[in-house]
């Protein structure tokens, strides 16, 4: 219990002292007409400070720290030090390199430029990317999820430790038929009943993580934190279920792929490319399937959110608050489902891996 | 664009970050949750088929029970009916005895009764003869001189005589 208090602590402490109120720039929001775009999607994307809210026209927000591995080496500083500019106006000069933020993508100045110059298109001319490893909000999101879990289910585990008959008491009550939900709904029937426990680890971590995750995007105050929804996280979780499903597949697997039993020998040629193919496709799809449904769902409550500033009367608010309510209830659900899907087709595709031959 | 291009500081982040997740939960949190979860229900599956057991032998000992009591009344029925046989046969046993042994007794009896009867036939003839010899010494005494109530002495005793 105390290290993990420890971590709850320190990162609340953290963000605490990140907290700063920012009067340096007068924001004139009266002048820019509203777009619903932009402001859906710098909703939806990943930002370098975690925005809370406005607070007489300038924002409240924690600043994450800003990490570069630039070609002098890494450097990191607080992005705070860009003062809120997205516009890539404010430079900051930091490991003798400069830097500016241009809509949430930090550019490094080319040598001897003293501001960012732009082509036609509004694309940086005399800067390019340096590889940004910075604690987004995603990512601090994401260790805050972490954190939970790691309370949760430590505290679970101690639970059992210290009953002496093995009887569920407090969260474990709570926690246990999921647990068994995904062992028993997902793991023994995908994978088999004597393959499943290697697999039980795995299964039960993006089942809680994506689904924790799920949950925290929907939580209006962390400003659409929208880890669940961003192709990096879900390409990450991706290509774990396709080396997993890679390396445990057996003879029989690769058999089916490049040499399909059962099939004449010209159709074995003509479904090898497909199964190869296929063999991509599936970690892919489930990369797209929990991408795209967490991000639609964040665009469609922020849509609806829009209708208010897009005709410019509360008198539609009514009519918004009740969709985006009636939204948000299906999402609830639906970050259950997704998490569920990816568990489950993880839990399918190891199974067909490891399946013996009949 | 923008949107559909994984960046690489989250999917750098998220790995790390995931590993950590799986290998801490993994260890502190699946393994014994897991364990305790399966322990639980191995003991479960356990008890339960102890107590299948527990009843089986149950309705084994009541069926032993029944099969002894069984036995125990057909035995006491033969032993009844061996009992009641017995005391037949003795009974019949004893008449027949009783029968043979009256039925000796008769003979006996009669052989005695007859016996007697021939002694006691003897013995008449005997006193027949002493007393025909008697009364014919008297009558001779007697009616020697008279001749004709010598005849008719003789005539009338010879008349009794017959009566033998």
């Amino acid at each position: 219990m105390t290290p993990v208090r420890t971590v709850i602590f320190s990162a609340l402490f953290l963000a605490v002292s990140f907290l700063g109120f920012a009067n340096e720039k007068e924001i004139t929001q009266e002048e820019t007409p509203f777009d619903p775009k932009a402001m859906i999607l710098h909703h939806v994307k990943d930002a370098h400070e975690f925005h809370l809210w406005d607070w007489r026209g300038s924002p409240i927000s924690l600043s994450l720290p800003i990490i570069l591995w630039t070609d002098n080496g890494l450097t990191s500083f607080s992005s705070s030090r860009f003062h809120h500019d997205d516009e890539g106006q404010t430079i900051v000069e930091s490991n003798g390199r400069s830097f500016v933020k241009l809509h949430e993508k930090i550019y490094q100045l080319d040598a001897g430029a003293s501001s960012i110059s732009y082509d036609s298109e509004h694309h940086p001319t005399n800067a390019h990317k340096p590889v940004d490893l910075s604690i987004t909000r995603n990512v601090f999101m994401m260790w805050v999820s972490v954190a939970l879990l790691l309370l949760i289910f430590l505290t679970t585990a101690r639970n059992y430790k210290n009953s002496k008959d093995g009887v569920p008491k407090g969260i474990a009550g709570f926690m246990e038929p999921l647990i068994i939900f995904v062992r028993d709904e997902i793991g023994k029937p995908m994978i088999g009943e004597h393959k499943y426990k290697k697999y039980m680890p795995y299964l039960l971590t993006i089942f809680f993580f994506i689904w924790i995750n799920n949950i925290f995007g929907l939580i209006p105050i962390l400003n659409g934190a929208n880890l669940s929804g961003n192709i990096a996280f879900t390409f990450t979780l991706a290509v774990f279920t396709f080396i997993i499903t890679t390396f445990s597949g057996n003879k029989n697997y690769w058999k089916h792929i490049f040499w399909m039993p059962g099939v004449p020998v010209p159709m074995k040629i003509f479904l090898m490319p497909i199964e190869i193919i296929g063999m991509f496709v599936k970690p892919i799809s489930l990369m797209i399937r929990l991408f795209a449904n967490i991000t639609a769902g964040h665009v469609i409550i922020l849509a609806l959110m829009s209708l208010i500033f897009v005709f410019k009367t509360a008198a539609i608010a009514p009519v918004s608050v009740a969709f985006s309510l009636f939204i948000t209830v299906i999402e609830i659900i639906v970050t259950a489902i997704q998490a569920y899907i990816f568990t489950i087709l993880s839990a399918l595709y190891f199974g067909m891996a490891t399946e013996e031959e009949h | 664009m923008d949107l559909i291009t994984p960046g690489f500081g989250l999917v750098f982040w998220t790995a790390i970050t995931f590993i950590f997740l799986l290998v801490i939960l993994g260890k502190f949190a699946w393994k014994p949750i897991l364990g305790a979860v399966s322990e639980r229900e191995e003991g479960i599956k356990a008890a339960l088929a102890s107590a299948e057991n527990a009843r089986k032998e149950m309705e084994n000992l009541s069926a032993d029970n029944d099969r002894i009591l069984k036995e125990a009344r057909s035995e006491r029925q033969a032993m009844l009916k061996e009992a009641r046989e017995l005391k037949n046969n003795m009974i019949e046993t004893a008449k027949t005895e009783a029968k043979e042994e009256a039925n000796k007794l008769v003979a006996q009896a009669q052989a005695a009764i007859a016996a007697e009867k021939k002694a006691a036939v003897a013995d008449l003839k005997h006193v027949v003869a002493e007393l025909s010899i008697s009364i014919a010494e008297t009558v001779v005494r007697e009616e020697l001189a008279d001749k004709a109530k010598q005849e008719k002495l003789v005539k009338s005793m010879l008349e009794n005589a017959k009566l033998n």
